[in-house]
């Protein structure tokens, strides 16, 4: 969720991302947004994101994070394997009785 | 989708390596972006129309619990593991520093222990596991006799046994000699090896500089006048000079060329007999002036050996050897009798020392393995006692939250930290001891030295062993940790007191206390005998005299002129000023070490087979003022003269032992007769006293002395007598030897400084015992320490509320420590009744080894004394400090 957010909307802060997947998820993921900033740090380690400091709206400095090039290329193949696996699930749930026999 | 992930692992496994060393950057990182995020949500709240307190209120509360978040942030981040660790580090430390008298206790006795088998294994190692630096050592056997351990072998039977057999690759054949060797500037002494010339070839060894001689080198006696240096030979005594392949040089007066120098690590296949080089077996004439070549019955080549063919058994090279011994029996049945063979492994001269060196070294192995688990046993208990002390914290941290695996691996983390401090100080040790050892050399004689310099395998088991002994004595608090409730231990519930009970732990330390009085006692007694062995009557006087020797055939004498020299020395020798007498022996007793032993027959014998023998007797040649220069004294009859010469009878001067044992007294040996074993027939015409000749231990030997010129030999040690310093006198003999001969080489020294080599077994003795000792008195000290101490923090409350109530300080401590002292008192009593009987054992190693002797027992006394007062100390001190209003407060 945090890359495909990145990919949308460009580089984007802590705040942003959490206001973001917010929004997007209908506010049904109202997880405590701190949780996010671990998951940050870790896709920053793996190297599918990178974070540079830049100045906010309010022009208070703050951290931008943005998709590398490799993340882009996780990014694909996740969204594949993730369309796949819906698809297959879409199935079993459409596969009714008689389209079996 | 695979192939990415390790590396992607690897990835982030370097980004926590990093970012763990720039952790404080991090921090503050994370505080910024915090701060940004909830600044912002604050913003949007307001925009919102919250009030400003309440917006910034509800920002926080949806960012929720930031100190949780920042954990997680951070076991994300960095390496968790190894954060913990060194933070258990630096609190193990802070530990540790706060109770010395626990560290420094505890890493002396896993120093200690770590070490023992550090050295016991690095021994072990050297002499045992991988005593031969040979390709395919494992197949290499040598053949010894199949009755006894002993490997002698005459050369013709070698030659038989090299060329009948089907089973070996090839045999080689070697004798040790002594040598004098000039280079053209001092000339020296040189032990060496007598090899067959295909030994290296056998030994399927490569030069390391020049060549090696072959089988084809050899045709007949002295026809190869070659010799190899061994490598550290070369390296002393050549300075490395690469130049020395084909130079020649003299071996005992005759040229001989050297052909090249051995590899280096390889000293023959004796482990701790060092030879200058190797020089073929058929110059036997010109090295040791006899050729005993074409002699079946002169078994005097040390050790014959070789590689096993591929897919043989020993089994079966045995049998093959069997059955040309059975062959030899039948066709020589004058000289070879009794031919079996077994094989047995060269290095420690086959089973003569192998079988007792290896069960030596088992022993101590096993013994310094138990020393280890003890000492770990102890501080186990000392650890566990700390444990109980710090009972209140662990429930304050258990009660905070902290994880029962996380408070065991801060305990553990302690334990290894001092087992590692304790190995590494070990190791040190042991490296300084082994290093000492390898380089000593006992006898000044022999090039008999150790090498037993640790290799890799050493470290290995020393870290191992430091390891397993962290684990193991870190584990044994465990239960306590596991078991501990921290609501019951804060609410301060009444902890009972098991008394009067004997647990496994004080029967295990009583043992051990009882072992440690039994060490103190032996060496005690050893080193009393050790001092008394050096004023026993040897039969001959070995203070203020001096003793030269040289082997006159070094110089190329021989008979005739062998004597004429001897006759000169002992002339030239007496009008040294100051020298009171000089005598001349060709074995001085106690010194060489060897001596000859001669079979005697009585006067009616005429089958002169040994087991007709009627004693087996030392031989000592001497000139006529030998017993006036040695202080022997002379019970009977009359001494030699210079007429006792080849043209007048034979005749002997036997001491008291050889009368009874061959004439039933001394009034019917004088003027007797008894033969030797080639049928001569001498006359006793003196009566010596009995004397040691070989060992301080011995019984009372059979000894016969011949004057010299009716027993010639090469061999001469000068006795001089004198008032004189040792060191003038030694030159001045020095000197006047030079105008003899110069070029013959002489060594020189007191001879009771000479008696060393006899002392050798009870000094090792004495050593051997005294660091046992020491070490048996370091893990009491621990056991005692760990029972008192525990004992006195398991009943701290007990102890404040009775000095509380106005106990005095003498009740407090014998409240305290009472047990601990009255087991080692019982533990010290075993142990010196256990001592006394050991030291009749002691008696066969260290001469008149007695217990019953009230210094040895007033010692053991004080020494277990020290021992409880050391062990005690602190236990006590911690007993009488406490502060009963203090203690009942914290309650």
């Amino acid at each position: 969720m945090v890359l495909k957010t990145l990919d949308v909307l460009g580089p984007l802060h802590g705040y942003g991302i959490a206001r973001r997947i917010e929004q997007i998820s209908g506010d049904l993921l109202a997880v405590n947004q701190g949780t996010l900033y671990p998951v940050l740090l870790k896709l920053e380690q793996e190297g599918v994101i990178a974070s540079e400091w830049g100045a906010s709206e309010n022009n208070r400095r703050a951290r931008f994070y943005r998709l590398t090039r490799e993340g882009r290329k996780q990014l694909q193949v996740e969204t594949l394997d993730w369309q796949q696996t819906a698809a297959m699930i879409q199935r079993f749930f459409a596969a009714k009785a008689e389209d079996l026999s | 989708m695979k192939s990415p992930k390790c590396p992607r692992w690897m990835q982030r496994f370097f980004a926590r390596l990093s970012s763990f060393a720039t952790r404080r950057a991090q921090d503050d990182r994370l505080e910024e972006e915090i701060e940004e995020h909830i600044a912002l949500q604050t913003a949007e709240n307001l925009r919102a129309g919250l009030a400003p307190v309440e917006a910034r209120r509800q920002a926080i509360l949806k960012f929720g619990a930031v100190e949780a978040m920042k954990e997680d942030y951070r076991a994300e981040r960095g390496l968790l593991f190894f954060e913990n660790f060194l933070r258990d580090l630096r609190f193990a430390l802070r530990m540790l520093r706060k109770s010395p008298g626990f560290t420094i206790v505890a890493i002396a006795t896993l120093a200690m222990a770590i070490g023992a088998n550090a050295v016991v294994f690095s021994v072990l190692n050297a002499l045992i596991l991988h005593p031969l630096h040979i390709p395919q050592a494992e197949s290499f056997y040598a053949i010894q006799h199949g009755n006894e351990p002993s490997s002698h072998q005459s050369y013709p039977d070698y030659l038989d046994l090299r060329d009948r057999n089907r089973t070996f690759d090839d045999i080689a054949a070697y004798d040790a000699a002594q040598v004098g060797l000039d280079t053209g500037e001092n000339p020296s002494r040189v032990w060496i090896i007598l090899a067959s010339a295909n030994y290296f070839d056998v030994l399927r060894l490569q030069p390391f500089l020049g060549r090696f001689f072959h089988a084809s080198d050899e045709r007949g006696p002295n026809s190869a006048p070659y010799i190899v240096l061994s490598y550290a030979y070369w390296h002393t005594h050549f300075q490395d000079d690469r130049g020395v392949v084909g130079r020649v040089v003299q071996v005992n007066k005759h040229p001989f060329t050297i052909l090249g120098v051995a590899p280096p690590g390889f000293n023959g296949t004796l482990v701790f007999f060092n030879p200058g080089f190797f020089v073929p077996l058929v110059d036997q004439e010109q090295v040791e002036g006899v050729n005993d070549l074409d002699a079946r019955g002169h078994r005097f080549i040390f050790m014959t050996m070789g590689h096993l063919k591929p897919g043989i058994t020993p089994a079966q090279a045995t049998a093959d050897l069997n059955s040309i011994g059975s062959y030899l029996e039948k066709t020589y049945p004058k000289d070879d009798d009794q031919r079996t063979f077994a094989l047995a492994r060269p290095s420690l001269y086959g089973d003569y020392l192998g079988k007792p060196v290896r069960a030596f070294m088992t022993g101590l192995m096993l013994l310094s393995a138990l020393i280890l688990l003890a000492a770990c046993a102890n501080l186990g208990s000392l650890f566990g006692a700390r444990a109980a002390d710090r009972s209140r914290e662990v429930a304050l941290r258990l009660a905070l939250g902290a994880s029962r695996s996380r408070i065991l691996r801060q305990l553990f983390t302690e334990a290894l930290l001092l087992s590692l401090l304790g190995g590494a100080l070990g190791l040190w040790g042991s490296f300084v001891l082994l290093g000492a050892l390898s380089n000593w050399q006992p006898f000044s004689r022999w090039p008999i030295q150790l090498p037993v310099n640790p290799d890799a395998n050493v470290y290995g088991v020393a870290l191992l062993l430091a390891l397993a002994s962290g684990f193991l004595f870190g584990a044994v608090p465990m239960r306590q940790v596991l078991h501990t409730n921290p609501y019951e231990i804060i609410k301060g519930a009444p902890r009972s007191v098991v008394r009067g009970r004997i647990t496994i732990r004080e029967v295990a330390l009583v043992v051990q206390i009882a072992i440690c009085a039994l060490l103190v006692t032996s060496s005690i007694v050893a080193v009393r005998g050790l001092l008394r062995s050096l004023h026993t009557d040897f039969g001959f006087d070995p203070n203020n005299s001096v003793l030269a020797d040289t082997d006159l055939s070094m110089s190329g004498y021989s008979d005739d002129r062998a004597l004429q020299m001897q006759k000169r020395m002992v002339d030239t020798m007496a009008t040294i000023p100051g020298v009171q007498s000089v005598g001349l022996i060709d074995w001085a007793p106690l010194v060489s070490g060897g001596g000859i032993d001669s079979m005697v027959f009585t006067d009616a014998a005429t089958d002169f087979r040994s087991a007709n023998a009627a004693a087996a007797s030392f031989m000592f040649g001497i000139s006529p003022e030998y017993f006036q220069a040695a202080r022997t004294t002379l019970l009977a009859g009359r001494t030699f003269t210079w007429h006792d010469d080849q043209n007048s009878p034979r005749v002997a001067v036997i001491n008291q032992e050889f009368a009874r044992r061959l004439f039933s007294s001394p009034a019917n040996a004088l003027g007797g007769y008894f033969k030797r074993p080639d049928g001569t027939r001498l006359q006793v015409v003196g009566i010596v006293e009995n004397g040691k000749y070989h060992s301080l231990t011995e019984d009372p030997q059979p000894a016969m002395f011949l004057p010299f010129l009716q027993s010639p030999s090469t061999q001469t040690y000068l006795v001089l007598r004198s008032d004189r310093d040792p060191a003038q006198l030694a030159a001045a003999v020095r000197g006047a030897m030079r105008i003899l001969d110069p070029s013959l080489p002489v060594y020189m020294g007191p001879w009771n400084q000479e008696l060393a080599t006899t002392l050798f077994a009870s000094r090792i003795a004495a050593i051997t015992l005294g660091v046992m000792g020491a070490i048996g008195a370091m893990l009491s000290i621990t056991g005692i320490f760990g029972l008192a101490a525990y004992s006195v923090s398991k009943r701290l409350r007990e102890l404040g509320i009775r000095m509380a109530l106005g106990a005095q300080r003498k009740e407090v401590l014998q409240a305290a420590l009472g047990r601990a002292l009255k087991l080692l008192a019982v533990g010290s009593a075993a142990g010196l009744l256990l001592g006394i009987l050991a030291s009749r054992v002691l008696a066969s190693v260290v001469y008149q080894a007695t217990p019953r002797d009230p210094v040895v027992l007033t010692g053991v006394v004080a020494a277990m004394l020290v021992l409880g007062i050391v062990a005690t100390w602190i236990p006590a001190r911690r007993a009488l400090s406490i502060d009963p209003a203090i203690l009942m407060r914290e309650d």
